[in-house]
C-alpha cells in the first residue's frame, strides 16, 4: 500500500484505541460528582431513571489491559499500516519455518525406508503402515477406503491388473499416472454389430449368450478388438486393455454396459501422484497396494 | 398541547406477531437442516430441501426476519414511549412493516430456488436489496423523525443504540451489495478476491455488532429496567460502553479472515479491536445485571426476568468467548469446525433470541390491553425448555468443534494426516444429534409461546392508548 494509506492506517487505528482510553479517563474524573443512590434527574415513560455509579474497578482494569496488550501488540507484530513490526513477523515466514521443521523430522522416518527395495518394503510393517496413511489420504476417495474401487475406478484387492503388478508397473502407475482409452466403435458395427460383439465378449467369460450372435461377434472382434484384446480375450498389460475372460469388469459386466463401452468408447484416468506426494512415498503406497492383493490372494488360496 | 395524541400501536403489535411467527419458521428450518446434517438423506432428493439452499433461509429468518420484526417492534415502541410522542409518520411506519414482510416472503421464494448472491447472510438478489433499502431509508425517516419531535429533552440511552444500528446497517447493506445486475435474479458484485472477502466480512461481522448486539442493547435498555422496576445502573457506564462499542466493532471483521490471503497487518487489526471490543461488550452486559441489584428477589417470581437476566448471561459469555476466538493462535484451531457455529448460537439462541422472547413477553399484555399474560406458569415452562435447549445446542458444538480442530491438525510423524476427513464426520455425528434435540427443545418453547400469546391477545379490539406526559 501507499504511504498516504499507510499514514491513515496508522492514524485512525491509534486515534481509536486512545478514544476507548480517553473514555475511560473522563468518565473516571467525575466519581466524586453524584452519591450513590442519586439518579442523573432524567425520567422517561413514566418510570424509567438512571443511577450514575461509576465504572466497576475491575471492569476499568480488563479495559485497560486490553488496550495495553493491543498497543504492544501492534507494536511487535504487523497492524499499523506499512509498519512490519519489531518482531518482523509475517504468515508466510511463520509457514515456510513450519514447513522446514515438518519435513526435516519427516526426513528421518523416510531415510529408514530409502535403501529398502521393493521385496523388503512389502515385509516391513511400517512401511506398509505409512504407505496406508498415504493411501487413506490420497487414494481412498477413488479406490476406497478398503481400496475395492468402485465402477471405473479399479478394484486393487484383486489379482486382475490393468497394467501389472510388479515394482515397476505400479510405480509407474502411482507416479505418472494411467491413460485407458477405448476407442468407440458405435458408428464402425451399428446396432446390430454391437450386439453381436457384447455376445461374443460375454462369451469369453462365460456368459449366456445367444450362440447365433456369438458367432457373428467372433468376426467383429477379430477385426476390430484383437489388436489390443488379443486374440483369446486376455488383453494387455502394455496397453491397459482389460482382460476380458476373468468376468472383472472395470465399468460394470452388464449388456448394457459392454454394449456402452463399444459404442461409446471409455475414457479412463489415474492421475499422475509424483508432484502431489512426492517421489520418496510413491515406493511406500507401492508397497502397500501390492500387500493388499497378496494378503486376498492368500485368503484365495485358503477358501479353494 | 394536543391532549389526545395517542400512541400509533398497530405497527408495534403487527411486527410483534410477525416476531414470533417468523421466529418458530425460521428455528423450524433450523431443525431441519440439523437434522439433515444427523441423516443426511432428510433432504428427500429434492433440490429446494436440500441444505445448501435451507441454511441461507435458516439464517435470513432468523437474523431478519424474525430478529428484525422483533428490533422493529421494539424500536418503534420504546422510540414512542421514551420520545413522549406519537411515531413521525404512520404511513411509512405501515410502508416499513408491510415493506419488511414482503422482503421476507421473497427471501423465502428465492433462497429455495437457488437464486443467491452467494455472500453469507447477503444472500438475497439486487431487486430485494433494493426493497430493503427503500425501507430501511423510511424506517430512519421515522425514527429520526420521531427523536427530533421528542417532548424530553435528553435521548433515553435505549434509542442510541437504536440509533447507531439504524444508521450502520444501511451503510454496511448498501456497501457490501454493491453489484452489477445482468438479470432479474443475477448480479455480479462489484468486488473481488481479498478485498471482496474483506468487504463481506466487514458486513458480516457489523451485523452482528450492530443488528444482532446494538439493536437488541437498545431493547435491553428499556425492557430490563420496566421490569425490574429499577433505574439504570450507571449513566456514565452506557456512556463509555456505547461509544466504545460502536467504533471498536468496526474493526473486528478480519478475525474471520486470519490465515487467508488477508494481508497480515488487517489480521492483527482483526485481533485487537477484538480483544479491545471484549470490555465495551460486557459494560451493556453489567448496566444491565446490576440494574437488578436490589431486586434480585423478583427473579424467583418473574420468569420474564429470568429470560432477561439469562440473555444478559450468554452475552456476557458470547462476548468473550468471540475474543477469545479471534486470537490468531486459537482460532488456527476453531476456525471451519462446529466450535463457531456453537459460538453463534450462544449469541443468537442464548442473547438475541432469549431478549427477544423476555421483551415479546412484556410488551404483549401492553400492546393489547392486559394485566399480563395468559399464563405466567407457562412462561417460566418456556424458559426452562429453551434454557436448557441452549445449553445442549451449544455445549455439543463446543465438543464437536474443538474435537474436529484436533483430529484435522493431527499428523503423524511421517507426514502424513492421522485422519480422514470422513472420521472427523463419523466422529461428530452423534453431537450433531444432541444438538439436534436442543433445537427440538427451542422451537418447541416458541410453540408454547405462540399459544401463551394467543390466548392473551384473545377478546376485544384494544383501544389507542394516549402519549403519557413527560415527568
Amino acid at each position: 500500500m501507499n504511504t498516504g494509506w499507510s499514514i491513515f492506517i496508522i492514524v485512525v487505528t491509534i486515534a481509536n484505541i486512545l478514544g476507548c482510553w480517553w473514555l475511560l479517563h473522563w468518565s473516571s474524573k467525575h466519581k466524586a460528582d453524584i452519591a450513590d443512590s442519586d439518579t442523573t434527574g432524567h425520567r422517561w415513560d413514566g418510570d424509567l431513571q438512571e443511577l450514575n455509579k461509576p465504572l466497576p474497578r475491575w471492569w476499568l482494569i480488563l479495559f485497560n489491559i486490553t488496550i495495553v496488550f493491543g498497543l504492544v501488540y501492534l507494536v511487535l507484530y504487523p497492524g499499523l499500516g506499512n509498519f512490519e513490526g519489531v518482531y518482523k513477523w509475517t504468515q508466510d515466514k511463520r509457514y515456510q519455518s513450519e514447513l522446514q521443521a515438518a519435513e526435516a523430522q519427516r526426513e528421518q522416518v523416510f531415510a529408514q525406508f530409502a535403501e529398502m527395495d521393493f521385496d523388503a518394503l512389502v515385509r516391513e510393517p511400517a512401511a506398509l503402515q505409512t504407505g496406508q496413511r498415504i493411501f487413506a489420504n490420497h487414494c481412498a476417495m477413488c479406490h476406497g477406503s478398503d481400496a475395492r474401487g468402485a465402477p471405473g475406478f479399479p478394484n486393487l484387492r484383486d489379482q486382475d491388473w490393468l497394467y501389472g503388478s510388479d515394482a515397476d508397473a505400479l510405480h509407474t502407475s502411482i507416479a505418472d499416472g494411467r491413460q485407458g482409452v477405448m476407442p468407440p466403435f458405435g458408428s464402425v458395427l451399428g446396432e446390430q454389430g454391437i450386439w453381436e460383439t457384447v455376445a461374443y465378449v460375454q462369451s469369453l467369460s462365460g456368459q449366456n449368450a445367444s450362440p447365433g450372435l456369438v458367432e457373428k461377434g467372433k468376426a467383429h472382434y477379430q477385426a476390430l478388438c484383437i489388436a489390443c484384446h488379443g486374440p483369446e480375450g486376455r488383453g494387455n498389460q502394455i496397453l491397459g486393455a482389460p482382460n476380458l475372460t476373468d468376468d472383472i469388469w472395470l465399468h460394470g459386466g452388464s449388456p448394457d454396459s459392454i454394449a456402452a463401452a463399444i459404442s461409446e468408447g471409455r475414457t479412463n484416468r489415474m492421475p499422475p501422484h509424483k508432484e502431489l506426494i512426492g517421489e520418496q512415498r510413491v515406493p511406500l503406497v507401492a508397497a502397500y497396494v501390492a500387500s493388499l492383493s497378496a494378503a486376498d490372494a492368500d485368503h484365495g488360496q485358503d477358501e479353494h | 398541547m394536543n391532549q389526545t395524541e395517542t400512541y400509533n400501536d398497530k405497527v408495534v403489535r403487527q411486527f410483534t406477531i410477525m416476531t414470533v411467527v417468523w421466529g418458530i419458521v425460521g428455528m423450524a428450518v433450523g431443525v431441519l437442516i440439523a437434522a439433515q446434517l444427523w441423516i443426511p438423506q432428510l433432504n428427500f432428493d429434492v433440490a429446494w430441501l436440500s441444505y445448501g439452499r435451507l441454511r441461507p433461509l435458516h439464517t435470513n429468518a432468523v437474523i431478519f426476519a424474525f430478529g428484525g420484526s422483533a428490533l422493529f417492534a421494539t424500536c418503534y415502541y420504546i422510540v414512542q414511549r421514551t420520545c413522549h410522542v406519537r411515531l413521525f409518520s404512520d404511513r411509512l411506519a405501515a410502508f416499513t412493516f408491510w415493506g419488511w414482510q414482503t422482503v421476507i416472503v421473497l427471501a423465502a421464494i428465492t433462497l429455495p430456488a437457488g437464486i443467491t448472491q452467494s455472500k453469507e447472510y447477503a444472500e438475497l438478489e439486487w431487486p430485494i436489496d433494493l426493497l430493503i433499502t427503500l425501507v430501511w431509508v423510511a424506517f430512519a425517516v421515522v425514527f429520526f423523525g420521531t427523536i427530533a419531535k421528542r417532548r424530553v429533552k435528553h435521548i433515553y440511552v435505549a434509542n442510541w443504540f437504536y440509533a447507531a444500528f439504524i444508521i450502520t446497517v444501511a451503510v454496511l447493506h448498501i456497501v457490501n451489495n454493491l453489484a452489477i445486475p445482468v438479470s432479474a435474479g443475477k448480479s455480479y458484485i462489484l468486488f473481488s478476491g481479498a478485498v471482496d472477502a474483506m468487504v463481506q466480512w466487514w458486513y458480516a461481522h457489523n451485523a452482528v455488532g450492530f443488528f444482532l448486539t446494538a439493536g437488541f442493547l437498545g431493547m435491553m435498555y428499556y425492557f430490563v429496567p420496566k421490569q425490574a422496576q429499577r433505574p439504570i445502573y450507571s449513566y456514565r457506564l452506557s456512556v463509555v460502553h456505547f461509544w466504545a462499542l460502536i467504533s471498536t466493532y468496526m474493526w473486528a471483521g478480519p478475525h474471520h479472515l486470519h490465515y487467508t490471503s488477508m494481508p497480515d497487518w488487517l489480521q492483527s487489526l482483526g485481533m485487537v479491536f477484538s480483544l479491545i471490543l471484549l470490555a465495551p461488550s460486557w459494560g451493556g452486559m453489567i448496566n444491565g445485571m446490576m440494574t437488578l441489584s436490589g431486586a434480585w428477589h423478583k427473579l424467583r417470581t418473574d420468569p420474564i426476568l429470568k429470560f432477561m437476566i439469562v440473555a444478559l448471561s450468554f452475552y456476557g459469555m458470547s462476548t468473550f468467548e468471540g475474543p477469545m476466538m479471534s486470537i490468531k493462535t486459537v482460532n488456527s484451531l476453531s476456525h471451519y469446525t462446529d466450535w463457531t457455529v456453537g459460538h453463534v448460537h450462544s449469541g443468537a439462541l442464548g442473547w438475541v433470541a432469549l431478549m427477544t422472547i423476555g421483551s415479546v413477553y412484556v410488551l404483549t399484555p401492553r400492546l393489547f390491553n392486559k394485566t399480563e399474560m395468559y399464563s405466567t406458569k407457562l412462561i417460566d415452562v418456556h424458559f426452562w425448555i429453551s434454557t436448557i435447549g441452549v445449553v445442549l445446542y451449544i455445549a455439543s458444538m463446543w465438543i464437536a468443534g474443538v474435537m474436529q480442530g484436533l483430529m484435522w491438525r493431527a499428523f503423524n510423524d511421517d507426514g502424513t494426516l492421522t485422519y480422514t476427513f470422513i472420521e472427523t464426520i463419523a466422529a461428530t455425528k452423534p453431537y450433531y444429534a444432541i444438538r439436534l434435540a436442543g433445537g427440538l427443545l427451542f422451537l418447541s418453547g416458541m410453540f408454547v409461546m405462540a399459544y401463551n400469546m394467543i390466548k392473551t391477545i384473545r377478546g376485544e379490539a384494544p383501544a389507542p392508548v394516549p402519549v403519557r406526559q413527560p415527568a
